[in-house]
């Protein structure tokens, strides 16, 4: 069931250099990646993709469906794992740690990275249970009060709080489309994590819904690396500093948004984003 | 559909040539797709009338069969708890009241109602009036309350079924025929012979004869068949080869002969009773397989033996008061439809049965006793209970097994286990148990829970216990819990569990804090589904020694116990009439326990359901 995971060298040892990404020196970088490599079977999936994400960053994953961006972003907190016949190889490192090691924890890895699914998936629950889940489960807090107030700042943080705070027991399923996705970030809040990863969290929600999560992925930014998979290229324009193109399991580009859209070096990109390909 | 034929659809396309669609053999096509929907339609709606024909029919069968066994009848008569007869040594101990003679009280009162019955076979039909039930409850009324002996007390006495039958109407009941003229007994006891100035009996001889002709004519057909014995020997005389031995020709002779005199017989037979029948007037018996005759007159009643059309012979079952003659309009004919030959209650009971109802001394009343009884070899006394406390054990250790088990083998089978060619032959093998005959089980049981843990569980044999029922329904139940919980964990979508890795949980917290809660309405029903599967199950159990005759309510899982289809099973399987009332109650609640179970079931789906 668990990857297979092959380390051919202390990552610590190899200076690393990723590919087209210039400002590296200036940002600490969060996840190190290199020649990572997933097969679902016998089919390959991602390609020897070697990516550096920086902290306090909105990474944008695009590319056309299939190429490998979902796949990438669920390697981060070994989501991948739940599926059998998926085979992860390569190093992903997140603040120096391999979290293919055998001896990583895989609970406590999925606490550190949260992550937003594209459908929102709120447990059917009450909003209160949806958040306190997370920090019940790894102890975060000691009383009832505490966890009252993590509820809170969580919701809080997520903008959620004015739109729920009289009505935090009811079930988080009665909200509307916009508010379980913002809830579903609450959720990933509350449990404290240093990354975030949304996989296309805007993709089922109407234009004003998703402006709303992306002025919190904003707002985010500040405490968290946030590593997102989109469709929409305004999107990605609008909330990302750096965006990653991939193509048929291939990272083709890498680099700031503005020169990724701008001024892309890979006609591949060009063509992608516009509209010829994809 | 209609889009062919909606006005803006023209026959033409843009190019001008016709549409396809517009063609005849267009048409043509059309209609008959038409016409199979039609048929198909039909079809479905006759297939669910027949279906829905068939369920009502079945209810309703059971339904009327059952409706008999919902009253039982009592005798009410003053009971003489005479001390030396109960407790001959008067110091009122439990033990010795246990032993008391209350049938003998019970006897000693009913030959108080009817003084006249002096033979001793008519005093045993009088008392097999009475059930054996009537005994024990009335022994048991004194355990409770021995200040009573000594005195006389009412006592409602349970009937026999046969009594019971009779008064449901199920054994034919007396109807008064139309007879005219002075009557005049010649005796009040004993034979007596009724005259009358009328041919008030002709009718009666006249069914009489008719039966002597049936009769005749059933004799004439088996002269028939004999003769029909003698062509064979004499065709086989015929062919006798010219050297065969001689022997053989004398024992066909022989034979023909014998064939020849019991053929004569009954042609003598016969014209003797075609001469009786085709006579007119004349005195014949009245035989039992035909209607009963009653004569009711001056206060008593005379069963009708022999008849002629001026005057009856018979056996006076109540004395008459006297042999004054009776005046036209003052005495009765009654008849019973049913013959005597055709039912369990005897004449002479009929009629005293009918003498309690005049004295308002018989009546019947709900039946509460069948909802609370233990099984009996007396229908009239025989419950259900026993069986259904045996079924409650039965499912109380069945659910107790199957549930967790299965439940755990279907959340490792579905969340946990590596898909593999093992998992892949057990999964294929649990499908397959699904569909393995009862029986089978039973015989597992048999095999393993009797013969290997062998009789001495807790010092208690296992054979036809519940727990050994409620082992082998479970074994059997498994496939069917593992099955629908497998189902029902599937069917919660991958994103709950997907968030709860997401947050951290591991494996396990995700499975039984988010899957299995979401999974539970579906497993609890698969559950109920199996639970009731095994609550009608019947086979296995026979493996396994459950069907016992048990007359005590079982206490526990470790007590002798039968169960209710079991109990079912048994019933029908006896000739009484009663009892076949019974199996059809017995049928009924097992029905309603289903009904029941299947609702619980529908509602926790209804009730749970979640869309995603």
């Amino acid at each position: 069931m668990d990857a297979l995971v092959e380390v051919p060298t202390p990552a610590t040892t190899t200076p690393m250099k990723p590919i087209a990404s210039p400002e590296t020196e200036q940002q600490d970088v969060k996840i190190v990646s290199r020649n990572v490599d997933v097969f679902y079977g016998d089919k390959q999936a991602l390609d020897k993709v070697s990516l550096d994400i920086n902290a306090n960053e909105v990474t944008a994953l695009i590319g056309p469906s299939g190429c490998g961006k979902s796949t990438y972003l669920r390697c981060l907190n070994r989501m991948n794992d739940t599926i059998s016949i998926c085979r992860v190889d390569g190093t992903i490192e997140i603040e120096g740690e391999d979290i293919y090691d055998p001896g990583l924890d895989v609970v406590e890895l999925r606490a550190r990275v949260g992550m937003v699914f594209q459908k929102p998936n709120p447990f059917p629950k009450s909003i209160y249970e949806n958040i306190a889940y997370g920090p019940r489960i790894h102890g975060l807090t000691r009383d009832k009060q505490e966890l009252d107030s993590l509820v809170e700042a969580s919701l809080q943080r997520a903008g959620l709080w004015d739109e729920v705070k009289d009505r935090v027991h009811e079930p988080g399923t009665g909200l509307s489309g916009g508010q379980q996705q913002r809830l579903c970030i609450a959720r990933a809040i509350a449990t404290q994590p240093d990354i975030i990863l949304m996989d296309e969290p805007c993709s089922a929600l109407d234009p004003i819904a998703t402006a709303k999560i992306e002025e919190l992925m904003h707002e985010l930014r500040e405490n968290y690396t946030i590593v997102i998979v989109t469709h929409s290229m305004a999107q990605a324009q609008r909330v990302s500093q750096r965006t990653a193109f991939f193509h048929l399991g291939e990272l083709v580009e890498f680099g700031d948004t503005e020169q990724i859209f701008k001024n892309p070096s890979d006609p591949r990109t060009e063509s992608y984003i516009s509209g010829r390909i994809g | 559909m209609n889009m062919h034929q909606s006005p803006e659809m023209t026959p033409e396309n843009a190019s001008g040539r016709t549409s396809v669609h517009k063609t005849d053999d267009a048409k043509r096509r059309l209609k008959k797709r038409y016409a199979f929907e039609t048929r198909f339609k039909f079809f479905g709606i006759f297939a669910i009338a027949l279906a829905a024909t068939a369920l009502f029919w079945l209810l309703s069968t059971v339904v009327g069969k059952s409706l008999g066994a919902f009253h039982e009848t009592y005798i009410t008569l003053p009971v003489e708890l005479a001390a030396e007869k109960i407790d001959a040594k008067g110091n009122r101990d439990p033990k010795d009241i246990r032993a008391g003679n209350f049938s003998g009280a019970i006897k000693a009162s009913l030959r108080q109602a009817f003084p006249y019955i002096t033979k001793r076979r008519d005093k045993l039909k009088l008392y097999k009036m009475v059930s054996n039930g009537a005994e024990l409850s009335l022994r048991e009324r004194v355990m409770r309350d021995p200040s009573i002996i000594g005195t006389t007390q009412t006592v409602r006495l349970l009937a026999s079924d046969d009594v019971d039958l009779y008064m449901k109407g199920y054994e034919g009941s007396l109807e008064a025929r139309d007879v005219s003229g002075v009557a005049t007994p010649l005796g009040t006891t004993g034979k007596v012979r009724i005259i009358v100035e009328s041919n008030s009996f002709s009718s009666i001889l006249a069914r009489v004869k008719d039966e002597l002709r049936d009769k005749a004519q059933r004799f004439r057909d088996q002269a028939r068949r004999e003769a029909r014995g003698i062509r064979v020997f004499q065709r086989r005389i015929d062919t006798l080869p010219s050297d065969a031995d001689p022997a053989l020709r004398t024992d066909y002779e022989g034979r023909i002969t014998a064939y020849e005199n019991r053929r004569q017989s009954l042609i003598e037979s016969a014209q003797a009773l075609e001469k009786k029948a085709n006579t007119p007037g004349g005195t014949e018996q009245v035989s039992s397989a035909l209607p009963s005759f009653f004569l009711a007159i001056n206060g008593g009643v005379v069963k009708i033996t022999r008849v002629s059309p001026d005057a009856v012979e018979g056996q006076t079952l109540v004395p008459l008061s006297s042999d004054a003659p009776a005046a036209d309009g003052s005495w009765q004919l009654l008849v019973n439809p049913q013959s005597e030959a055709g039912r369990r209650i005897r004449d002479a009971q009929t009629t005293w049965v009918e003498e309690l109802r005049k004295a308002g001394a018989i009546d019947t009343t709900f039946n509460t006793r069948f909802f609370t009884a233990a099984d009996s070899r007396e229908a009239e006394t025989a419950g259900i209970w026993s069986s259904a406390a045996g079924s409650f054990w039965t499912m109380l250790v069945t659910f107790f097994l199957s549930f967790p088990i299965g439940v755990a083998a279907a959340i490792y089978l579905e969340q946990f286990a590596p898909k593999n060619r093992i998992t892949d032959f057990i999964e294929v093998n649990i499908n397959n148990l699904a569909a393995v005959p009862s029986i089978v089980f039973g015989l597992l049981g048999l095999a393993v829970v009797i013969e290997f843990l062998g009789n001495d569980v807790f010092g208690r044999d296992l054979r036809s216990t519940a727990l050994a029922g409620g082992i082998v329904l479970a074994l059997m139940s498994l496939p069917t819990i593992i099955i629908a919980s497998r189902a029902a964990i599937k069917a919660v979508p991958p994103s709950i569990k997907e968030a709860a890795l997401g947050v951290g949980a591991s494996n396990v917290q995700a499975v039984f804090h988010h899957v299995l809660p979401l999974a539970m309405p579906g497993i609890l029903t698969g559950t109920i589904i199996a639970m009731a599967q095994a609550l009608g199950e019947t086979a296995p159990l026979l493996m396994i020694g459950m069907v016992a005759f048990i007359t005590e309510v079982p206490g526990s899982p470790m007590d002798n116990a039968s169960v209710l289809p079991v109990q079912i099973f048994r019933w029908s399987d006896f000739p009484e009439r009663a009892f076949e009332m019974r199996t059809a109650a017995a049928i009924l609640l097992l029905l309603g326990f289903l009904v029941i179970m299947n609702a619980i079931a529908v509602l926790l789906r209804k009730r749970f359901e979640r869309r995603w």
